[in-house]
């Protein structure tokens, strides 16, 4: 049967260049034969309840080919950043295509991912993907180490502050093409940087993204990580963050989830260090037939940590949006700090909001709490604004974007800020 | 001691005198078994059709029992999502019905002695006396006794054992029975369906308000042995009433299996409450199934209490059916070391309007694991909705845990889900403040944990309130200090 015989990302075998590095290549390599080897999660599987791993349709895509000079010519025009950055990177399928470090202090490592397999191969060795990816789709993340080739790796050493962000840029073009961005950041004692992904679509259809964040934070360091996946509407993403959080050290990471027809995100906290921090925000607005799939973990192993997330999801049209999150205090991680809140704004009546917020406490002296909301936009809201002369359609507009303009100014950048509250204003115009 | 699976001749023994017996807690006493009837240990074809036999079902319930062994059969353990501790849940090494073959009895004098003093020590006779309208003790497989006042039997309400009422009231026995839980739900409501026995069948007519509640008490006595009743509780239009079940059994060296199936029926404006306090010996798996259908303007409320068992699963659920229903449940779980509560609630929304809620709230102490595993479920095209979810959880030592697991679902625009959960400790400065009045510590955290869940201890009659603190003081004993 023709049918049975495997396409697309399905048989595809990554190829690596023989300048590779040999420990690289067995890594890859390994990883290939797992993604083989592993099941696809099935519909019982807890870790996809509500959703479907066949929604990334795997046998339909194949990995992006090398882009064309005037497919890279129209990214880079389309590619409007942030004007106060400190570096940037445009990525067209996985092709560097342009690179920007000139706004960085000195001794800071900020290169691509295959730059750095040759450079700083000490540092892939040792945080390279090394988490345990533990929300159901370690199937995807075998597929991504066999393909991953672009990305950004970014190595802030001690005391070392970079005030503006660090902006990666990942077009994808052509039809049913495939990127495996990854991003891994690491920072040393005291140091801070900042830096936002983006995902987007050029032209073509379908698309996909399996995407991979792994963000080391050192003592006393900070990270601002942002993902805003802006794919296509008919574009599948995928994107694993992996936080690791030392003594004392603050990370915050950012889900924006506004294109694809399905998006996932499985972000994982990890508080080993002494008052430690993780914020986790996500802001989502599906329109149509949209699926925004969010997974999350909040690990307590150490004491006196603390983790905090807020996921808001404003549904319209027949959208639906997965919330699910656990934390997990492990035994010892006394004094622990953890809250989780997920809200979402139904918006029509062909949405549906489903919530899976959870909790594992094993320690003593601890204060969690989680709270999940699913509803409509309060009517007294509404009148207060109509008694104010206010049309309905714009109090809908102003409200909804309040509510997630508040996830958004936690990021903290107000450049970024402006510009996703745009961002988002242009959908809001399209779900109407 | 192994016994075939043959029919035993019933054994005569002295029965011990009360005093004689050593115990360490309320329930933990035992009688040597007399049963006439054995279904020897395991589950096969064989076991089925001798429960059958001996209960001389009729055909249909029969080929019931056999459609549902054969749905336990297929159905994988759910330790994909569950604990797995239900791996140590060993089949064959339980018997699935015994009997000493009597009819219950209608006045405590003709129960039989040993289960009279049963009874008698866990305060049944006294507490019917006192408040309640009807009573039935089941014993193992099947009710030793069976009681319903006579003003109340006037008034056209039914309280029977799940046998009797299918024998003697078939056409409405056979309307609802296993239409609120299908066999197929989980591995343990087909087990159930395959071999029950015993629990009550209630029926209270149009308008009629049962003022005081109807009781069941469920005991086992034997060792190595499932208890599996059935209750079916139907309130007609307007009707209202109250139903409470309690249960214990001795600690044996070995594992019991406790899996009932509970289905309500509230028809149109009824009102049924239905009130457990489960004090279960520390090695009974407690795995039950309960759920009730509200109609338009009914309301099912579950009120839950679980202190005892080794692991309990149990999320009482309600579906509501018709416009304007409400769903409620109450929920209390005190988890100590070597036991698991894994407790919740399901909340179906299948009408327009219908509002749930629940409470719940949970207590580790020691090792203990408490858990809380919800399900909130509104579906398209309704409208007006509402559900809130509170779970707190109080942990009292250091390697105390607790879970929560909800499972929020919601379609559309009009309607409002909020849930909340919190985990907390009792406060230092809370115990300093009680102790420097003159407590000694273990009441200051006696008397915290009691404020804790007080709230909820209200939603219980007042007996059970009573004896439900004094149950929490027992497990609370040696916690602290």
């Amino acid at each position: 049967m023709p049918s049975d015989t495997p396409t697309g990302l399905l048989s595809i075998a990554p190829a690596r260049s023989t300048s590779t590095p040999a420990w690289f290549t067995t890594r890859s390599n390994a990883a290939w034969a797992e993604f083989q080897s592993l099941p696809l999660p099935g519909l019982k599987d807890e870790h996809w309840r509500y959703s479907n791993a066949k929604k990334i349709e795997l046998a339909d895509h194949a990995p992006a080919k090398t882009p064309t000079a005037e497919q890279s010519k129209a990214a880079l025009a389309a590619t409007e950043g942030l004007k106060e950055r400190a570096a940037r990177f445009v990525f067209v399928n996985d092709t560097l295509v342009e690179s920007d470090t000139s706004g960085l202090p000195a001794g800071v490592v900020c290169v691509s991912f295959e730059e750095a397999l040759k450079s700083h191969e000490a540092a892939l060795q040792q945080h390279f993907m090394k988490g345990d990816l533990p929300l159901g789709s370690g199937k995807f993340a075998a597929l991504h180490l066999a393909h991953v080739k672009a990305g950004t790796v970014i190595i802030v050493p001690k005391n070392v502050v970079i005030e503006k962000p660090v902006e990666i840029f990942h077009w994808v073009v052509g039809d049913h093409a495939a990127i495996f961005p990854h991003t891994l950041v690491v920072t040393g004692d005291h140091a801070q940087v900042s830096v936002v992904d983006h995902y987007r679509s050029l032209e073509g259809e379908g698309g996909l993204s399996i995407a991979i964040a792994d963000l080391v934070g050192g003592s006393g360091s900070q990270i601002t990580y942002a993902a805003c996946q802006e794919l296509a509407d008919d574009a599948q993403a995928l994107h694993l963050s992996s936080i690791t959080a030392g003594r004392d050290a603050s990370v915050k990471s950012f889900q924006v989830q506004l294109g694809a027809a399905f998006s996932r995100s499985e972000s994982v906290s990890d508080l080993v260090g002494q008052g430690a921090r993780s914020d986790m925000l996500s802001v989502s607005l599906p329109i149509g037939d949209q699926i925004v799939d969010q997974r999350t973990l909040q690990r307590h192993k150490a004491p006196h940590a603390t983790s905090d997330l807020l996921y808001k999801n404003a549904l319209y049209g027949k959208s639906r949006t997965v919330f699910s999150g656990l934390i997990i205090v492990d035994e010892g991680a006394h004094y622990t700090d953890a809250y989780q809140t997920c809200r979402n704004l139904l918006n029509s009546n062909d949405a549906e909001a489903n919530s899976l917020p959870g909790l594992e406490i094993n320690a003593d002296q601890v204060k969690c709490s989680h709270g999940s909301t699913s509803g409509p936009i309060a009517d007294e809201e509404l009148f207060y604004l109509k008694a104010r002369g206010i049309p309905d359609i714009e109090s809908r507009r102003l409200i909804v974007e309040g509510f997630l303009a508040d996830v958004i100014e936690r990021f903290g950048n107000s450049e970024v800020l402006d510009t996703l509250v745009a961002r988002i204003d242009e959908k809001l115009v399209r779900a109407e | 001691m192994v016994s075939a699976p043959d029919i035993l001749e019933p054994v005569e023994t002295e029965a011990p005198d009360i005093s004689d017996i050593r115990v360490d807690s309320v329930g933990d006493f035992t009688f040597p078994e007399r049963n006439k009837f054995d279904s020897g240990f395991g589950i096969t074809e064989k076991t089925i059709d001798y429960i059958a036999d001996v209960k001389g079902d009729p055909d249909w319930i029969r080929e019931f029992r056999h459609k549902a062994l054969k749905v336990f059969q297929e159905k994988p353990m759910p330790t994909h999502w569950a604990t797995k501790d239900l791996e140590n849940i060993k089949f064959d090494e339980f018997r699935y019905y015994l009997s000493d073959g009597q009819k219950p009895k209608r006045s405590w004098d003709e129960v039989p002695e040993d289960v009279k003093k049963t009874f008698d020590r866990l305060g049944i006779p006294e507490q019917e006396r006192k408040f309640l309208a009807g009573v039935e003790a089941q014993y193992d497989s099947e009710a030793a006794y069976s009681n319903i006042k006579a003003a109340v039997e006037e008034q056209g309400v039914i309280f029977v054992n799940s046998t009797e009422g299918l024998h003697k009231y078939p056409e409405i026995f056979k309307k609802w029975f296993g239409k609120v839980i299908p066999t197929g739900d989980n591995k343990f409501s087909a087990l159930n369906s395959a071999v029950f026995s015993g629990g009550s069948f209630i029926y209270v007519p149009p308008g009629v308000k049962v003022k005081h509640p109807l009781q069941a008490y469920f005991r086992i006595n034997s060792e190595q042995f499932g208890q599996f009743e059935r209750t079916l509780i139907i309130a007609d239009e307007g009707a209202e009433v109250m139903y409470m079940e309690g249960c214990t059994a001795p600690k044996f060296e070995t594992a019991t299996l406790h899996s009932a199936v509970v289905e309500l029926v509230a028809m149109k404006g009824a009102k049924i409450q239905y009130v457990t306090v489960q004090n279960w010996s520390s090695n009974v798996f407690n795995l039950v199934t309960k759920r009730g259908i509200a109609h338009e303007d009914a309301e099912v409320r579950w009120i839950d209490c679980n202190i005892g068992s080794r692991l309990t699963m149990k999320y009482p659920g309600v579906i509501m059916k018709g416009r304007r229903a409400r769903g409620e449940v109450i929920s209390i779980a005190l988890a100590n070391s070597g036991q698991h509560q894994d407790t919740g609630a399901k909340m179906v929304h299948a009408a327009d309007e219908t509002t749930s809620n629940v409470i719940s709230k949970s207590i580790s102490i020691g090792e203990g694991r408490a858990t809380y595993r919800g399900l909130v479920h509104i579906p398209k095209h309704l409208k007006g909705c509402k559900n809130n979810t509170e779970c707190d959880a109080l942990l009292i030592n250091p390697n105390s845990r607790t879970d929560t697991y909800p499972a929020i679902s919601v379609r559309g625009n009009q309607h409002a889900t909020q849930h909340e959960a919190s985990v907390s400790q009792v406060s230092a400065d809370q115990i300093f403040y009680l102790m420097q009045r003159g407590l000694t510590e273990a009441e200051a955290m006696s008397l915290s944990v009691n404020g804790f869940i007080n709230d909820l201890v209200k939603e219980f009659p007042m007996e059970y309130s009573v004896e439900l603190k004094r149950l929490i003081d027992l497990e609370m004993e040696g916690s602290v200090g």
